[in-house]
């Protein structure tokens, strides 16, 4: 085995291994599983940055191996799985500083973290499946890793929320597989390829290729949350705040925006897709679940399940952006799965530690907030600031990339739901950070768990990683120009998707 | 020159009878011993035949058609790795289980001997009356592995199920009473070319006969019902050994007459399993969503499973579907195994029976209760396990053929699948008020996970079990 076939292994067990080991870890040896889960964190990143590098000067990493004859598991780490692989890794280092603080003293802690790191698992492998098998077989892994997660509290409201999350990803799995089985029986074995696999087919299975497109998107998008499949989303806030943080920003509903991403431009390839006419009522979904979910967000007073329906829809820009056809497009949704994650994880986290600090879970109890807890407040303004798409953030210039996008496909209805969406995101959130910032504080917080100490307005481990995604949110959109930036990685992945087509 | 195929059969037959000699309860170890050597010489066969192709003994130096011929092809050689890989831990499992149930370990020993030694003989004999005669073996070992437990009400499962099987051997033995009257001769081998589309009736007649009595045996929807109180009542080793295994067998011989002499004929009535195992699997998973007892609903869940094996009848023309069936006959007797066994250390340390009694296990049972959810996931036919690649094969297989309803049937059967598993997993993940636990020993659990564990890794690595399935026959006829 070469060195570039062991280092998509390396990255999956970088995570696996501490999460096996941590599982059977007695629950008070807290140094080790400290150490463990740091060090995996840590090793991923290094060998993500090694990737990086690699592909970046044009090698090849990835590995076969086959589980039945004619049906192969298939690794690789190519320019856009590596997009989705960054963000997971930088933001799972995070979740987990976060989660260590925010479960301190908590019961079941081997197992939360020990699911934890499975999820992480999976994730890295959806990103780096290089066939529809592979990529089925980790995002399955997913719904069962992320389930005892949702569950962690052990109530009954924690199990209702469960149960109907299950409900929804593990049929949208069967609709998966059928799709995936459909497809294979097709084409027969075939790996993800840069303008998709089944134009060879041709026009002469068009029907039926239609049907598994809707069966293979119907599939992923659940878990994006696309609208009428988004109902498990709200439902699933009964989770601790790192695992929403998780579900909302890396693992869940990326898994399905990437897979989106992966079906159109390497299953099938967008020009085909386009022969197909299969973007245009994918863009049309998107954007009906844009507008929905902003719709939603505005009459929910709990503020996760506000920042839930905010998800719905911010996740809808990915679809938008991977349906719009033509390379701007394109950049602007890739770029889009990085920037909507670093904002989200952002929100939650504050979400988190209102809730932790001072008991706050609801909008109207967040009169104050902001002169009780400045820095998280900072955090919260920027990254809400950001999704509603002001200059100088991360959002802005998604949303410029999607706009130009729209109007070079020729779509110009498509920035009219933008515009709506950025408008909603102003409805919804201003009032937050409005009466945060300017109302008068009450006398004493009645749920009041962590005192403060000097500028420390919480414990620091709760403190540290929502002003780094926060501060990850302006550098992304002021120097989104520089080569290290996300929208550098977009460009030359679309530079690829679309050959010799780039602006 | 040793002979595996023999020793397999001479072995579990002489640790049974040393465990007799014995007396009550005792004979475990020899009987781990044997089982271990048992396993060696299976995968021994299994190596010789991916080399060599088909092997073929006959005992005592008499050929068919005057004397007894043992014969080996892939699929007997897979279901015998996979009778003897289930056997093992399940027997380590047994042997600390009844440490603290002397009454019902009495016989265990001697008549899980005599059970194996009929599995084994039956997935090695090669004509229809030695059939006959391993078939009843396990079933009346069976029987009495049911019975020794002693209650009323595993006496009355017990007769239930001895009524059941003696009438489903008992049509098996006419209809092969009628294939000699028609032909003169039992053995596999020479019937081939004897039976043709254009067979007598009373062929036909027989083919029923035998097909209607293994359904029976094989406990598949409208004839599964003595199956649950049987499975669901015995202790929980029996209860694995008999949901694993004992069902495979007579599904194997369908599978092997089928294929065999009986394909010219065998067209025509194959949508008949197909739909009966559609049934079972929404009946058994409807009766195991709606299950009260912990263990009706694992018995009631294989009732649902093998549901799945019949799927496969209209699609065996094709490439894959033989695949399909074996891998799931792999999956389900490992999961469920793994699944008896996680259930049986369950009640064992709540003291309840119910799935209302498990509330809070998750906490003080979390190994126990990571087998039971990866016997779960092969169950559900979720990835990475042997389920799923069952699943992948089956659809596959029914896609190709166009035969859409079977797919369907299938994921759906998943989906039920996940209702019923869930609902244990979901009670154990509840936050209760910690009970009586009484502790149970570690080797239990351990086991219960290895058997789990297996069900999942064999979908990482399904490709040697496959070649070992494309090694034909003697003759290369089926």
């Amino acid at each position: 085995m070469t060195i570039n076939e062991a280092l998509p292994l390396a990255v999956l067990a970088s995570s696996l291994l501490p999460g096996l080991v941590i599982f059977i870890l007695p629950e008070t040896w807290i140094g080790t599983r400290t150490t463990l889960n740091l060090l995996g964190a840590v090793a991923k990143l290094v060998l993500v940055g090694i990737l990086l590098a690699g592909v970046h000067a044009g090698e090849d990493y990835g590995v076969r191996y086959a589980v039945l004859p004619g049906l192969d598991l298939v690794f690789k780490a190519d320019a856009l799985g590596l997009l989705f692989i960054t963000l997971s890794a930088i933001l799972w280092l995070l979740t987990t500083l976060y989660a260590i603080g925010y479960l301190e003293g908590a019961p079941r802690r081997s197992r939360f973290f020990g699911f934890f790191s499975l999820c992480v698992t999976a994730t890295m492998g959806i990103a780096m499946a290089g066939n529809l098998f592979t990529f089925f077989v980790f995002y399955e892994l997913l719904t069962l890793s992320t389930f005892p997660l949702v569950v962690h509290r052990g109530t009954n409201q924690a199990m209702k929320g469960g149960t109907i999350y299950l409900a929804y990803t593990l049929g949208g799995g069967a609709l998966l597989l059928t799709g995936i089985v459909w497809l294979h029986s097709l084409a027969g074995q075939a790996d993800f390829a840069h303008g998709g696999f089944v134009a060879s087919l041709g026009q002469a299975h068009a029907g039926q290729l239609q049907l598994i497109f809707l069966l293979l998107i119907a599939g992923v998008g659940v878990k994006a949350a696309l609208v009428p499949l988004h109902g498990w989303l709200p439902q699933a806030m009964v989770a601790p705040a790192p695992v929403s943080a998780l579900l909302h920003a890396v693992a869940v509903v990326k898994a399905g925006a990437f897979g989106i991403a992966r079906i159109v431009y390497e299953v099938y390839g967008v020009e085909f897709a386009q022969s197909l006419e299969l973007l245009a009522p994918l863009a049309v979904v998107a954007a009906v679940t844009i507008i929905w979910g902003s719709l939603r967000a505005l009459f929910q007073d709990d503020l996760k399940r506000r920042l839930a329906y905010s998800t719905v829809s911010q996740v809808s820009y990915i679809v938008l952006g991977v349906a719009l056809f033509g390379p701007i497009g394109t950049v602007g949704g890739l770029v889009h799965l990085v920037h909507q994650g670093i904002m989200k994880i952002t929100l939650f986290f504050c979400a988190g530690n209102y809730a932790e600090t001072l008991g706050i879970h609801k909008v109207s109890e967040m009169d104050g907030a902001g002169r009780r807890m400045p820095l998280t407040t900072v955090a919260f303004s920027i990254a809400a600031l950001s999704m509603m798409g002001v200059p100088l953030t991360a959002g802005a210039v998604s949303k410029a990339w999607l706009s130009d996008g729209a109007q070079t496909a020729g779509m110009e209805w498509a920035i009219w739901v933008l515009w709506t969406s950025s408008l909603l995101n102003a409805v919804y959130f201003l009032p937050i950070l409005w009466r945060a910032w300017f109302h008068q504080a009450p006398v004493a917080w009645s749920g009041e768990h962590i005192p403060a100490h000097g500028w420390r307005e919480t414990a620091w481990l709760l403190l540290l990683p929502p002003l780094v995604t926060a501060a990850a949110t302006l550098a992304a959109g002021i120097f989104a120009d520089t080569e290290v930036s996300p929208l550098a990685w977009a460009q030359l992945i679309a530079g690829r998707e679309y050959v010799g087509a780039m602006p | 020159m040793i002979d595996p195929m023999v020793w397999l059969i001479v072995l579990p037959l002489a640790w049974a009878c040393f465990a007799f000699l014995l007396g009550p309860g005792r004979g475990a170890r020899p009987a781990i011993a044997g089982l271990a050597v048992q396993l060696l010489l299976a995968l021994q066969l299994a190596a010789g035949l991916n080399d060599s192709g088909a092997g073929a003994h006959a005992i005592g130096g008499w050929g068919a058609p005057l004397g007894i011929d043992l014969a080996a092809d892939g699929l007997s050689v897979a279901m015998l790795l996979l009778t003897q890989v289930v056997v093992l831990p399940l027997a380590i499992y047994a042997r600390t289980y009844f440490a603290s149930y002397a009454a019902e370990a009495r016989y265990f020993w001697p008549l899980a001997g005599f059970l194996i030694a009929g599995l084994n003989a039956l997935f090695l004999s090669a004509d229809l009356f030695n059939l006959y005669v391993t078939l009843e073996l396990v079933g009346l070992a069976a029987v009495g592995l049911v019975a020794a437990g002693g209650g009323a009400k595993q006496i009355t499962a017990a007769l239930r199920y001895l009524f059941a099987t003696l009438l489903g051997s008992g049509a098996y033995l006419l209809g092969v009473a009628l294939i000699y009257g028609a032909y003169g001769t039992v053995s596999i081998p020479t019937l081939l070319p004897l039976v043709t589309a254009e067979a007598p009736d009373v062929v036909r007649l027989a083919g029923g006969l035998m097909l209607a009595g293994l359904m029976l045996k094989t406990a598949l929807f409208p004839f599964h019902f003595w199956l649950p109180p049987a499975h669901g009542g015995a202790p929980a080793p029996v209860s694995a050994l008999l949901s694993a295994l004992v069902v495979k067998a007579s599904f194997y011989l369908i599978l092997r007459l089928w294929l065999g002499p009986f394909a010219p004929l065998a067209g025509i009535i194959a949508w008949l399993p197909a739909l009966l195992g559609a049934a079972a699997i929404f009946w058994g998973s409807y009766q195991a969503i709606c299950a009260r007892r912990i263990k009706m609903l694992v018995a009631y869940s294989t009732v649902a499973q093998l549901g799945y094996l019949f799927l496969i009848f209209p699609l065996l023309p094709t490439e894959g579907a033989l695949q399909a069936g074996i891998m799931q006959a792999y999956a389900h007797g490992l999961a469920k195994a793994a699944m008896f066994a996680a259930a049986g250390v369950l009640i064992e340390a709540t003291g309840q029976d119910t799935v209302e009694g498990l509330a809070g296990a998750a906490q003080q049972l979390p190994l126990t209760l990571f087998a039971f959810g990866l016997a779960g996931i092969t169950l559900m036919g979720l990835p990475p396990s042997a389920g799923f690649l069952a699943k992948w094969q089956l659809i596959e297989a029914a896609l190709a053929q166009g035969h859409w309803i079977i797919a369907v049937a299938a994921l759906a059967g998943g989906l039920l699948a996940a209702v019923y598993v869930f609902r244990v997993l979901r009670q154990a993940f509840l936050l209760a008020p910690v009970g009586d636990v009484r502790p149970v020993p570690r080797m239990l659990e351990w086991m219960a996970l290895l058997l789990a564990a297996a069900s999942v890794l064999l979908g990482l690595r399904g490709v040697e079990l496959m070649q070992l399935l494309g090694v034909p026959a003697m003759g290369g006829a089926s």
